[in-house]
């Protein structure tokens, strides 16, 4: 509680803005920033039968949560994640994903270059986090035509994600 | 005209590729070279003439699993039944990161019993030996989902038929070309499709297993591919290529394909496909069976 009033009153006079109302028990603090739907890095689709194809907010969470375990095993990117807060990625994940397949939710995370500005990621890299979404997905029951309009979204991400 | 020994076809390639490799990499870290990275069949399988693409119409993407840090290659063996031949094609290509292509493909047309009909021995076969090279010059075909900019990439292929003087006999002014070709692939994940289109400038007779040249001045051919994606390993479609008509003793006609391309793992790649290769040598409605097997890193 202390932490968080420290960081809602550098972020209420740095930015005017705070994500504090959904961060979840376990999370660590992160340098304010501002909150806007723009940070999840597209438009939603426009297409009202994703979110039911992902099978609403449990079908998101249930992907996300596979795709969080699977990249912190898989041995080609698992080092990247040693350091994360884990707990914060996988509420910003479903909330992002939620809000790009045009579910009723805002992200409140930060932006792609923000949040991955550090970790040195590559191509190569990032194509291993896509395999580890299409398991998940398909895991869901996903189907592929929709699976390929959330990627969609996603891939053009690269040109903020990769930066190696 | 002279017939260029495969052994100097072979060393010119690999000085070529070496050059370019050293050109490309430039000074960077050997731990900069990894190989693998892309998603399954973003490689593409490898066209008859061996570049990286459909079976008969060449991809802006290029060959091997590669990224833009990497180095990839893939070898490949394909067979074409028809009729009154069979072609058998078989070479390999190496990616640099995922910028340069080049490969080398040997190809035959084999007249089996057709050959006596034609005036030719028993089994005789036109061959040729292909080598090109591919560069991508501008876009992603894969990432950049949020534009219509395609992936373009520009080539060159290097084309020595064997049996220059019957290929002169009959009608062909070459028994070696090159051609030149741009190339645009698009996929449109949110659509699952892939388009493709090439734009070629050849002479080329049956692809040059005829030989280059006869009634008419080398020209722009148009090529087309369609792929739509029924899951990451498999995608079915069709393509269509134009080709020039220089014989006078034979016609020839358009290629046309419908295929299906399985990726068994990111090493293997198995395609079928049902060919229209049209007339062939005054043998008409030459269609078949297409198959080739792609193996690659
Ligand atoms: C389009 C693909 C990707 C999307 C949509 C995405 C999305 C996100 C989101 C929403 C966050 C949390 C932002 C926040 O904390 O405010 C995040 C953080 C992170 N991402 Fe990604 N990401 C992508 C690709 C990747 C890849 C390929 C890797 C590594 C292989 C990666 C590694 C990380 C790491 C390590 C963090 C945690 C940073 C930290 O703890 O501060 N991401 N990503």
């Amino acid at each position: 509680m202390y932490r968080l009033c420290i960081a809602a009153l550098a972020g209420t006079c740095l930015t005017g803005t705070l994500a504090m109302a959904d961060t979840l028990p376990g999370e660590l603090p992160v340098d304010p920033y501002e909150v806007s739907n723009a940070n999840a890095g597209a438009e939603p689709v426009d297409n009202p039968d994703m979110f039911a194809a992902f099978h609403g907010q449990a079908g998101i969470d249930r992907i996300v949560d596979d795709l969080v375990d699977r990249v912190t095993v898989d041995p080609r990117i698992e080092e990247i994640f040693r350091a994360s807060d884990l707990v914060r990625l996988r509420r910003t994940l479903k909330e992002q994903f939620c809000y790009l397949l045009d579910g009723p939710c805002d992200y409140t995370g930060r932006d792609m270059v923000a949040a991955h500005k550090d970790q040195g990621i590559t191509t190569r890299e990032f194509n291993a986090l896509v395999e580890s979404l299409q398991f998940a997905m398909d895991t869901e029951g996903v189907p592929f035509a929709m699976q390929n309009k959330l990627i969609a979204k996603l891939a053009p991400m690269k040109r903020d994600v990769v930066t190696r | 005209m002279a017939l260029t020994p495969l052994s100097l076809l072979t060393r010119n390639t690999i000085l070529c590729c070496t050059t370019a490799w050293l050109c490309v990499a430039g000074p960077s870290n050997a731990d900069d070279i990894e190989p693998g990275g892309k998603l399954l069949l973003t490689r593409g399988i490898s066209s008859v003439d061996g570049s990286g693409g459909g079976g008969i119409v060449p991809w802006a993407l290029i060959t091997g699993n590669e990224t833009d840090r990497g180095i990839g290659a893939t070898a490949h063996l394909t067979s074409v039944i028809l009729p009154d031949f069979d072609v058998i094609s078989y070479g390999a290509g190496i990616g640099l990161r995922d910028r340069l292509e080049f490969s080398y493909t040997h190809q035959a047309l084999d007249t089996g019993s057709t050959g006596p009909k034609l005036g030719l021995p028993d089994g005789y076969t036109f061959s040729q030996d292909i080598v090109a090279m591919k560069v991508r010059v501008a876009g992603d075909a894969i990432y950049d989902q949020d534009t219509w900019m395609p992936q373009v990439a520009i080539g060159a292929v290097y084309k020595q038929a064997d049996h220059g003087s019957l290929l002169s006999a009959l009608g062909a002014e070459d028994d070696s070309g090159v051609e030149f070709y741009v190339s645009a692939t698009k996929l449109l994940l949110a659509q699952s499709l892939l388009l493709g289109g090439t734009l070629r400038y050849t002479d080329a007779n049956q692809n040059g297993l005829l030989g280059f040249g006869g009634t008419s001045e080398a020209s722009i051919y148009p090529e087309v591919s369609l792929g739509y994606m029924l899951s990451k390993r498999l995608i079915v479609g069709g393509e269509y290529r134009a080709k020039p008509d220089n014989l006078a003793f034979a016609e020839e006609d358009a290629w046309l394909d419908l295929f299906a391309a399985y990726a068994i793992n990111k090493e293997m790649t198995v395609s079928a496909a049902y060919a229209d290769l049209g007339s062939i040598a005054t043998f008409d409605e030459q269609r078949g069976l297409y198959l080739s097997l792609q193996v690659g890193f």
